[in-house]
């Protein structure tokens, strides 16, 4: 039985959630030729791109509209149209993604009245998408941000299309839980099936990790504002986690486009759930390569299972990605004891562990009852993997002291696998086996491989 | 904030910058630089307090805001500690909209209950942003009504973010120190050697590779501020005979408040390169002598500084083979943008530029005259310039902080990271042989000559293979 719980604490210690303008800034780089800005203080910005710098090993761009004391006093529209003036001079970028802050959000900036005006007075950027996302950092965590910039960018470009449709396209989009190379694989699986799929934010041309020919003060790939405009003429839009839900609905009110929400593309089931509606969409069967990988994870699992059946283990994250996670690892007889995420959305309450909270890191330091093997986190459950004696499975943002995590694939029959492989081999680390009755090791190894030979003599 | 404690923060005068001020732009102040929206890069003043305070090791930091600013900030600093692990725990108040309507004050004050209850620190150190600034918190009477009920020091940091910049901070954290702490504890006994270091934050472990140094002489560092500091020996700092202010012009009013209150004469050091650590050493120990310290610590200090220059110059002669000539581009500022070219040129490298942001006349002059006329001095470039410079082959390397490492990196030249986030110490004189080291692993490395090779669609195709 889950229990459900929030931390009635007053203080958080050791924060999980990140901030929602961060989200909504990463969701930005996604679209091709954009700088996001943050409507806050300069730390708000620095803060964030550091983070982002880390985490992706990569430039990014990111801006501020720097305000201080005094244009918070007096209001920061003038900071916001001063910030997008000299962006657009100097970065000339297609698309500027604002993402407010609790600075100008508690000050009660009412930029998106101010918006219209802004633009009125500068004819020059006409070819300039302002998009303005409110994203205050006291509700929600990155994930809540990234899910209202995606909504923002529907709302602002997607034009209403009547009945046209352009078969044999699909909307794809993405949560923030998926990695720039999830969205890669997602995106081959769907032209697997001779679908063209517009994904929104698409994260695998600007931060996959390549060296370009030369530099661009924006992001640089993603996803073109031309192509956002037309996707209300797709048959139909995939959504992959909860949070995308307001995004699909907010484009199918725009332009009819129906839409199927996949809490998650994580596991063998669900993969399954997600190509069945290809297979529905596009009328045609998976091809041999499909087929193989499919035939490729459930060898994986036969030969994985041991290695999670009876171990426990804790997650933390967004909710998205904390359902994912606990997902694949329930899915392979792993208890989940406790998975904490940042906020109650309707994918909370679908997260397989014994019990879901709204929290902090240390909340799940403290609930993570006797010997944990693994832990599913980001980068800042080091020290708490250290100290509970668990593995440390580094999922979510920030992974900074991984190379990679942004190409790493977590999706699909393919990704399920390498996950399966990823996860298993850390808890084959981590030795479960007896101690020594009179507390002397006998050596790790020998455990190891007697611990090898009894799983191979049950299989 | 306080009207009267911003201007007292602005008076400077033991400061160079200040120093090399005309009399208008010294009553502007040195936070008056306004910020560019859309072009503006940096941090904020709660940043820049946190970096100074936070290697307080002992103590817990507690931040009194929403989730952005310690959410996305904490467990990135890389001040090591020697023992108490406390500072490295994230503590927010994580305000929700509900505390921002009602006010923050009562969950402030129940977040700093849950904190000593629970982990009993030396003291708490509670940081305003700007979220409980604007919506008025009186922090200042919740850490004084917490202090009494919970007989802990319960410290306000007021220096929300948008007060002004990183280095804004640093000395708003530093007038936290001079009102709350220092003073109100004596050290248990007293030496003639006793120091305190200021403005050196242990990053990466830098103290480390000063405290032998010290330790051999017999001097104590009776309080560091705060790299690898502890609560109790920070609030001694009054006791210092001497105070060292190690590359920072920011906490230099907290040294020249020491001097006003308690007679602790001062001086700005240095311990990046062997010349400037032996300067460093020989001050120190020269003022500690003025203070009544016995003499013999001079002739001490000398064949100390005899001793490990003669032993740094033998480790650095194989580097200084490989590294002679090798053009490097610094990026950095403040000091360090002729610190760190004194530190190069002992090893034979030629700096052909190096940026000057935030560096006073002086330190520009200093620069000036050690790169030659040639070499170019410049101030903030945009990314775009600096890629382009590279990618011509300007330089062999860069050096500068991670915000520029992969505008080097995607052009194909190599990085070294010599700011604060670095995971390398090259204090001293076994820093300086580090940092050769480092510089060496960097140019070396045998990627370089791998990537920079066309791809075999973009090779001129040889005879006899096509």
């Amino acid at each position: 039985m889950t229990d459900f719980g929030n931390a009635a604490k007053a203080c958080a210690v050791n924060p999980l959630k990140l901030s929602p303008a961060l989200g909504g800034a990463l969701a930005f780089l996604g679209l091709d030729r954009c700088l996001p800005m943050l409507h806050g203080g300069q730390g708000c910005t620095a803060f964030s791109l550091v983070l982002a710098v880390r985490h992706f090993r990569e430039t990014i761009p990111l801006q501020t509209t720097a305000m201080s004391e005094l244009s918070t006093i007096l209001g920061g529209a003038d900071n916001v149209e001063q910030a997008i003036g000299t962006i657009y001079d100097r970065a000339r970028p297609n698309v500027i993604g604002i993402c407010t802050t609790a600075l100008t959000e508690t000050r009660d900036d009412d930029i998106s009245a101010e918006l219209p005006f802004i633009l009125e007075r500068h004819p020059e950027w006409q070819d300039l998408d302002v998009i303005l996302a409110s994203t205050p950092d006291y509700a929600g965590g990155l994930e809540a941000g990234w899910s209202r910039a995606v909504e923002a960018m529907v709302q602002a470009l997607v034009e209403p299309s009547g009945r046209r449709r352009t078969l044999r396209r699909v909307n794809l989009l993405a949560g923030s839980h998926l990695s720039p190379a999830d969205v890669e694989e997602l995106r081959e699986t769907i032209d697997g099936f001779g679908l063209k799929a517009i994904v929104l934010p698409d994260l695998s041309g600007s931060l996959d990790g390549h060296v370009p020919d030369d530099f661009v003060p924006t992001s640089l790939g993603g996803t073109p504002a031309d192509l956002i405009r037309g996707m209300g003429e797709s048959v139909m839009t995939l959504a992959i986690g909860e949070q995308m839900r307001p995004a699909a609905k907010a484009l199918a009110e725009r332009s009819g486009v129906p839409f199927t929400v996949f809490d998650r593309v994580t596991g063998l089931e669900a993969f399954d759930a997600f190509v069945a509606t290809l297979m529905d969409i596009s009328g045609t069967g998976p091809n041999d390569r499909l087929q193989r990988q499919r035939s490729r994870l459930v060898d994986a699992m036969l030969d994985g299972h041991f290695f999670f059946g009876g171990r426990c283990a804790g997650v933390a994250g967004d909710p998205d990605l904390a359902l994912a996670m606990s997902g694949l690892l329930a899915d392979l007889g792993c208890t989940v004891t406790r998975a904490v995420t940042t906020a109650q959305t309707p994918a909370t309450e679908h997260i397989a562990a014994n019990a879901v909270m709204v929290g902090d890191l240390d909340d799940l330091e403290q609930g993570l009852g006797e010997s944990p093997a693994l832990i599913v986190a980001n980068s800042h459950a080091k020290d708490l993997s250290d100290r509970v004696g668990a593995s440390l499975f580094r999922a979510g943002f920030p992974v900074y002291d991984r190379l990679g995590a942004p190409q790493r694939v977590s999706v699909g029959y393919r990704g399920t696998r390498d996950l399966v492989f990823a996860l298993g081999n850390l808890l084959m680390d981590h030795d479960d086996t007896h101690p020594h009755p009179a507390g002397e090791t006998t050596g790790e190894r020998e455990n190891h491989d007697r611990h090898i030979d009894a799983t191979l003599a049950a299989g | 904030m306080n009207k009267n404690k911003l201007a007292a923060a602005f008076v400077e005068p033991g400061c160079a910058v200040n120093h090399d001020k005309s009399d208008r732009d010294r009553k502007r102040g040195c936070s008056a630089v306004t910020l560019q929206p859309g072009a503006a890069a940096g941090g904020c003043a709660f940043d820049g307090a946190k970096i100074a305070l936070q290697p307080i090791t002992d103590a817990a930091h507690l931040v009194h805001g929403p989730i952005a600013c310690e959410g996305n900030s904490w467990d990135s600093r890389h001040a090591l500690s020697s023992g108490p692990s406390l500072y490295r725990t994230g503590f927010t108040t994580d305000m929700s909209e509900l505390d921002i309507i009602h006010g923050g004050e009562r969950r402030l004050y129940r977040a700093i209950r849950e904190i000593v209850e629970r982990f009993q620190p030396p003291a708490v150190f509670v940081y305003v942003t700007c979220v409980s600034a604007l919506i008025g918190d009186d922090v200042e009477a919740v850490c004084r009504i917490a202090t009494e009920q919970f007989a802990t020091p319960v410290i306000p940091v007021i220096a929300p973010g948008f007060a002004g910049s990183k280095n804004f901070g640093n000395k708003l954290a530093g007038r936290a120190l001079l009102d709350h702490v220092i003073g109100t504890r004596e050290p248990d006994h007293r030496t003639p050697y006793d120091i305190a270091v200021l403005g050196e934050y242990n990053v990466a472990g830098e103290l480390w590779q000063v405290t032998p140094l010290l330790d051999r002489l017999g001097v104590r560092l009776l309080a560091s501020v705060t790299g690898d500091g502890r609560y109790a020996d920070v609030a001694s700092a009054h006791r210092a005979r001497v105070a060292m202010v190690v590359c920072s012009q920011a906490l230099v009013s907290m040294a020249r408040e020491l001097e006003a209150r308690y007679g602790i004469p001062f001086f700005e050091g240095s311990f990046y390169g062997t010349a400037e650590t032996s300067t460093a050493l020989r001050t120190l120990a020269r003022l500690l002598v003025d203070q009544g310290a016995p003499e013999d610590l001079l002739s001490r200090t000398e064949a100390l500084v005899a001793e490990e220059e003669a032993r740094t110059a033998e480790a650095l002669a194989p580097y200084r083979e490989r590294l002679a000539g090798k053009r490097v581009l610094l990026y950095t500022g403040g000091v360090k943008s002729w610190s760190m070219i004194a530190a190069l040129q002992e090893l034979g490298m030629v700096v052909i530029g190096t940026s000057v942001r935030k560096s006073t006349e002086e330190d520009k002059a200093r620069a000036r005259h050690l790169i030659g006329a040639e070499a170019d001095l410049f101030g903030q470039i945009p990314a775009k310039e600096l890629y382009a410079r590279l990618k011509r082959g300007d330089a062999d390397i860069l050096m500068s902080g991670g915000r520029t490492q992969f505008v080097a990196l995607k052009t194909r030249t190599p990085w070294l990271d010599i700011n604060q986030e670095r995971h390398h110490a090259y204090a001293g004189y076994t820093g300086i042989v580090d940092f050769a080291r480092q510089i060496d692993q960097a140019l070396y490395n045998p990627i370089w000559r791998q990537v920079r090779r066309p791809a075999p669609w973009d090779q001129p195709k040889e005879a006899g293979h096509d």
